[in-house]
């Protein structure tokens, strides 16, 4: 076996029907949008090079930019929610009563299908029969509340249940690093006399630095990339209120048949993810904690 | 756009958008989806062997009763014409219009399938996919058509497609709700409002309305537009012989703000999808609902509504405005999908030939099995149906025009600002004016 492992055409056979799947399904589509990105082109008909036609009108398109600024919003929203989890997770990685079926009830979110989840909080919203207005009007609270169509709130109905969604997957990867952390180190810690919130904060947290940073990434990427749930519930609207750039490229696409731009908006999108992401990694590079 | 159902998997649709730019290139597909049809005749006949491939969005779950019918109309075909076989292929509505796509890229389109009128057509026909139909249509098919149907699918006087369906689209009320407050079927657009006052008044929603859709209350500003300006100002603002900013169109939007502003509408339309403000009328909370005849079947045969309310459902043609130019009957609706006959199609002459008696076999069936109202005329003495389909087939008769809707009148890009724009003047976030400038630089960028 060894033997096999180290010699090199082997190892060429052994990675290339995956390598070959990783091209052809992901990096040569991501070229191609680049591609189409520079054409004007219906999707159906011959396409015409317009060269940088398409990116000049995205930094122009006020639509677009206000889209990005919604999906910005639910980045810094679902970082900022990421405290909660966090908090969470520390929780149930102590030793609270119950802590397993939290953690099992914090999951399921997870396992619906975002259409499911849609259809869920489109139920809750209703602006007559939906549980949240009939709650409110029980407690006296004003109960016409149109969470779905008024412009000024829809953006936060929409964000709620994608936290919502999100938070056991969350969870659930902080419990799991909380959980790797060496019980000899806690213990040491709480025989100097170092006090729970001291434990958390300066023993646990340090340790799992390297996770927390893991998750600002998938959070803040998963957002600006966001589609399920809001094409579901608002398909953008009312009028463009709850667009984010995933939807917005989605209607340019295969609504308006402009699929050069479309494929420009996809570009521009996976642009800024990347350097988002190099942004966040730059912002928390540090040496690593290891206590061992 | 029939049913205009739109399939809302968010996840599949965006993977859908790799998986098109990934396999544009070359990829033939086979006819593995789907279930194929009877090979009726096999064996026999001295003809040489054709097969004709056609693609349609009947599956057999979700349409069962137009599923039949092409099947039916198919094997009856083969058996007429020993020497052909019909390889069906099947999508689902949204899978379809993405397949169709592709296969177009690839300039390998079936032979013969389903298309939407006018916007949807155009690109298609641009780019020299489709074949004229015209030689079809002569020898007296056109005249079995509804007039004006054929040429929803005509661009340049030359027609691509022949509709399969038709649909106008009239106002349902419930009988009920209307007696019970004293209300009798309006006449005037006065005697509506009074209606509509009354009902909002008493607490009742006067009109069920799901905008999240946006093409719903499109509908309303058609009719609006259409009584106050006569069919002709919109259909020419959109040809670009006249212009959005037409007195009569600006007056349109003002009246349709007008109805928001009197709680005309249940309460967060704008929110609520076409099917969530059609429960409000199913569960007898809204008194009236604009919509398409498509939804027939719900109040005639559809057992699973209840038939206490499927009695109590009427329907009556928008009223006119006093110092309109529109008739009361002038209808908003128009063809849902058609056949096409691929402009590349090797057996182009036996695809028309089959495009041919699929319509007049379609004609002869498709409103008594499955309640859809052809584009050809149907002979309602002949017929047995319930009694809505008969008043709605004998309007139809009486039609002195149909306005195509909209959104499908316009092209892809226009018809998003259109609709966009529906949402935002039904929430009250741009002004009549505004809403018919934005309207004109869409259409005059769109021309230009």
């Amino acid at each position: 076996m060894d033997k096999v492992m180290s010699n090199k055409k082997m190892i060429a056979l052994y990675v290339l029907p995956a390598l070959l799947l990783v091209l052809v399904l992901i990096y040569v589509p991501i070229v191609l949008t680049g591609y189409y990105g520079l054409m004007k082109w219906d999707g159906i008909g011959e396409m015409t090079f317009t060269g940088l036609d398409q990116y000049a009108k995205l930094v122009r398109d006020a639509a677009f930019w206000d889209s990005a600024g919604h999906s910005l919003l639910l980045a810094a929203f679902s970082a900022l929610s990421l405290l909660g989890y966090l908090a969470a997770a520390l929780v149930l990685a102590g030793e609270v009563k119950g802590a397993n079926l939290l953690r099992k009830l914090y999951l399921i979110p997870m396992l619906l299908s975002s259409v499911a989840i849609a259809q869920l909080w489109a139920k809750i919203y209703h602006p007559t029969n939906g549980i949240l207005n009939t709650l409110l009007g029980a407690v006296g609270l004003p109960d016409t509340v149109e969470w779905l169509s008024d412009t000024s709130i829809v953006l936060l109905s929409i964000f709620i249940p994608i936290i919502w969604q999100y938070a056991g997957f969350y969870i659930l990867i902080y419990y799991a690093a909380l959980k790797n952390i060496p019980t000899s180190l806690v213990e040491a810690a709480r025989i100097d006399g170092a006090s729970p919130l001291q434990i958390a904060l300066r023993v646990k947290l340090p340790l799992i630095a390297g996770v927390a940073k893991m998750t600002v990434v998938l959070a803040v990427v998963g957002s600006l990339k966001y589609f399920d749930l809001i094409y579901v519930m608002t398909g953008g609207g009312p009028n463009g209120a709850s667009e984010v750039m995933a939807s917005y490229m989605y209607k340019q696409a295969f609504s308006s048949y402009d699929f050069g731009y479309g494929s420009a908006i996809g570009f521009f999108l996976l642009l800024i993810c990347l350097a988002v992401t190099w942004l966040i990694r730059k912002l928390t590079s540090s040496e690593e904690v290891q206590y061992s | 756009m029939a049913k205009k159902s739109t399939s809302v998997l968010g996840a599949a649709a965006l993977a859908s958008m790799l998986a098109l730019t990934a396999c544009g290139g070359g990829n033939s597909a086979g006819n593995d989806a789907g279930g194929e049809a009877a090979n009726a005749g096999a064996g026999s006949g001295s003809a040489e062997k054709i097969t004709l491939k056609m693609m349609h969005l009947w599956p057999a779950g979700s349409s069962k009763q137009q599923n039949m019918i092409v099947n039916d109309i198919i094997s009856q075909y083969q058996s007429d014409n020993p020497n052909v076989t019909i390889k069906q292929e099947i999508l689902e509505n949204e899978q379809y219009k993405n397949k169709l796509k592709v296969l177009s890229a690839s300039n390998d389109l079936p032979d013969v399938g389903m298309t939407w009128a006018a916007g949807f057509l155009t690109p298609y026909v641009k780019g020299d996919l489709f074949a004229p139909l015209d030689d079809v249509l002569g020898g007296g098919l056109k005249d079995s058509f509804v007039s004006g149907t054929t040429e929803a699918y005509a661009v340049d006087g030359k027609t691509y497609a022949l509709p399969l369906e038709l649909n106008i689209t009239p106002v349902y009320y419930n009988k009920a709700i209307f007696s019970k407050y004293g209300l009798e079927v309006p006449q005037t657009y006065a005697d509506f409002q009074k209606a509509v006052d009354t009902l909002q008044q008493n607490g009742v929603a006067p009109i069920a309305l799901g905008n999240k859709d946006r093409w719903t209350g499109s509908l309303w500003y058609m009719y609006l537009a259409d009584r106050l300006g006569g069919p002709e100002t919109l259909k020419k603002a959109i040809d670009r012989s006249g212009s959005f900013e037409d007195p009569s169109l600006v007056q349109a939007a003002d009246e349709v703000r007008k109805l928001v502003d009197g709680n005309a509408f249940n309460k967060g339309f704008n929110g609520l999808s076409n099917d969530e403000g059609k429960a409000e009328f199913l569960s007898g909370k809204a008194a009236m609902y604009l919509m398409g005849t498509w939804e027939l079947p719900n109040f005639t045969t559809n057992e699973s509504i209840p038939q206490e309310f499927r009695d109590q459902v009427g329907f009556f043609k928008f009223p006119t405005i006093e110092g309109g130019k529109g008739g009361i009957d002038s209808w908003v609706g128009g063809p849902g999908v058609g056949l096409f006959v691929s402009e590349n199609s090797k057996v182009k002459e036996e695809a028309k030939k089959f495009v041919k008696f699929f319509v007049e076999k379609w004609g002869e069936q498709s409103v008594t099995k499955a309640g859809v109202i052809p584009a050809t005329k149907v002979d309602t003495s002949k017929v047995d149906l319930p009694q809505m389909y008969i008043d709605i087939l004998n309007e139809l008769g009486k039609a002195s025009n149909i306005t195509l809707f909209a959104d499908v009148q316009m092209s892809p890009a226009v018809a998003q600002v259109h609709l966009n724009m529906i949402q935002a003047l039904f929430g009250k976030e741009v002004a009549p004016e505004a809403f018919a400038k934005q309207h004109e630089e869409a259409l005059k960028q769109d021309a230009g």
